[in-house]
């Protein structure tokens, strides 16, 4: 697998003991859209600042796109980086932002900047503090786009937009993705901004990784069995439980298999990627929080 | 040219979504021999959605042979599946309105009938022959 982010034991501590990242291991595939999910406080955000070189490590190491972080002008022109709440300098104009960007960045594609900031009707003598937040988010986004990165890195980009904003802002990113080949990571606390533009799904709670993987393999595998009272340990083998509820006379299961489900006893249904990544969530404090399951390749 | 849309409470995958909608447009007539499909970027600028899920379902439509890519053009309608089924829709209808009629006077609500229906439908053919 074609890493574009390899996380070991990673760890970022603000002062003496406040730990942000602890013991994080992760790989997050090149070619894919790449969904960061998790809690507040999970750690998605340091993991993304250690990722785009915006923070040190305290321990462990982290390499992307095959090198450290932020190591050299190469590197750095190679990965995109849109912070949270699209951070653009107020007191500059549009067309500012957009010469400080060229002339900050080699692979600059000025005929990209300039149609997008047209687009999304980005004026160039207006100042970025004039602009609505839909539109300072699409010009951080523009920012980052016509930089040409191999990887572009996105911390809760919706997250603070309107529903209208939120859909223009996705619309963008993933006409981008479709023209210009380059891989996106893209946290958000929120599984329904990340449904339908991710591939690839990474749930990640307490600096660990609870699942990983392609989002159509995930959901082709996981599956809601209810049906009759019945004892976890009369699953067939094949079948990982992720959580389970019981009544006196009904269970719940939410399991995970390659193989079928036959069973007539049990009434399967699909589940959506919402549903699942709380089942995840659900079992925490059960199962050895410890363990990530396995990555699909 | 037809535009694609997404029911995100179907249950449906996205890309399966795309597939049915072609195949739904062909066996109407909506969309025939020669006809262009959205190009990939054309449907993620609208939907956004992932362009991998927009090249899935294009690649699945072309492995049934009922489209096929033009490289740096576009993909454009092969077949169609309007002709071969469209004369069997009267008769069958017809049949599924008597069916209908005869489980209502059994007593069966719609959500009965849905329920009857879908469970048959999904059940593997099989079981049908024994």
């Amino acid at each position: 697998m074609n890493t574009v982010v390899q996380a070991r034991q990673l760890g970022k501590r603000y002062g003496r003991r406040r730990w942000a990242l602890r013991d994080c291991t992760v790989d997050i595939p090149a070619g894919h859209v790449v969904g960061l999910v998790g809690p507040n406080g999970a750690g998605k955000t340091t993991l993304l600042k250690l990722a785009a070189g915006r923070l040190e490590p305290t321990s462990g190491a982290i390499t992307v796109l095959g090198g450290p972080p932020a190591d050299t002008p190469g590197q750095l022109a190679r990965v995109g980086f849109v912070a949270q709440d699209a951070p653009v300098y107020t007191q500059l104009t549009v067309a500012e932002h957009l010469r400080l960007g060229a002339r900050l960045n080699p692979r600059w594609d000025a005929g990209l900047a300039s149609e997008r900031a047209a687009r999304f009707g980005l004026t160039p003598a207006h100042r970025a503090g004039r602009l609505s937040g839909g539109q300072r988010a699409q010009l951080a986004l523009t920012l980052g786009l016509a930089k040409r990165p191999e990887l572009l890195i996105l911390d809760e980009p919706v997250a603070s937009l309107d529903p209208l904003a939120r859909r223009e802002f996705m619309q963008g990113l993933m006409e981008a993705t479709a023209e210009h080949a380059f891989s996106v990571v893209l946290s958000s606390h929120l599984v329904s901004d990340l449904e339908r533009v991710c591939d690839f799904l990474v749930v990640l709670v307490d600096s660990r990784v609870l699942v990983a993987g392609e989002v159509e393999t995930l959901l082709a595998t996981h599956h809601r069995l209810t049906g009759p009272r019945r004892d976890p340990g009369r699953l067939p083998a094949g079948q990982q439980v992720i959580c389970a509820s019981h009544t006196d006379r009904q269970s719940t299961y939410v399991v995970r298999t390659d193989a079928p489900i036959h069973d007539p006893a049990w009434t399967v249904t699909p589940l959506g990627l919402e549903d699942l990544v709380l089942a995840y969530l659900d079992r925490r404090p059960a199962g050895d929080p410890r363990t990530p399951l396995a990555v699909r390749p | 040219m037809i535009e694609f849309y997404l029911d995100t409470r179907s249950g449906v995958s996205p890309y399966q979504q795309l597939v049915q909608q072609v195949r739904h447009a062909l066996r109407l007539g909506l969309l025939g021999e020669g006809d262009q499909l959205p190009t990939v970027k054309e449907v993620v600028a609208h939907l956004a959605i992932n362009p991998n899920t927009v090249l899935k379902a294009y690649r699945e439509l072309e492995h049934e042979g009922l489209v096929a890519a033009r490289q740096g053009v576009g993909t454009f309608v092969t077949a169609t599946l309007a002709g071969t089924s469209l004369a069997a829709h009267g008769p069958l209808r017809l049949e599924l309105r008597r069916w209908l009629a005869k489980a209502r006077r059994a007593g069966l609500d719609e959500e009965s009938i849905e329920a009857l229906f879908l469970t048959t439908f999904r059940t593997p053919a099989q079981e049908d022959i024994a």
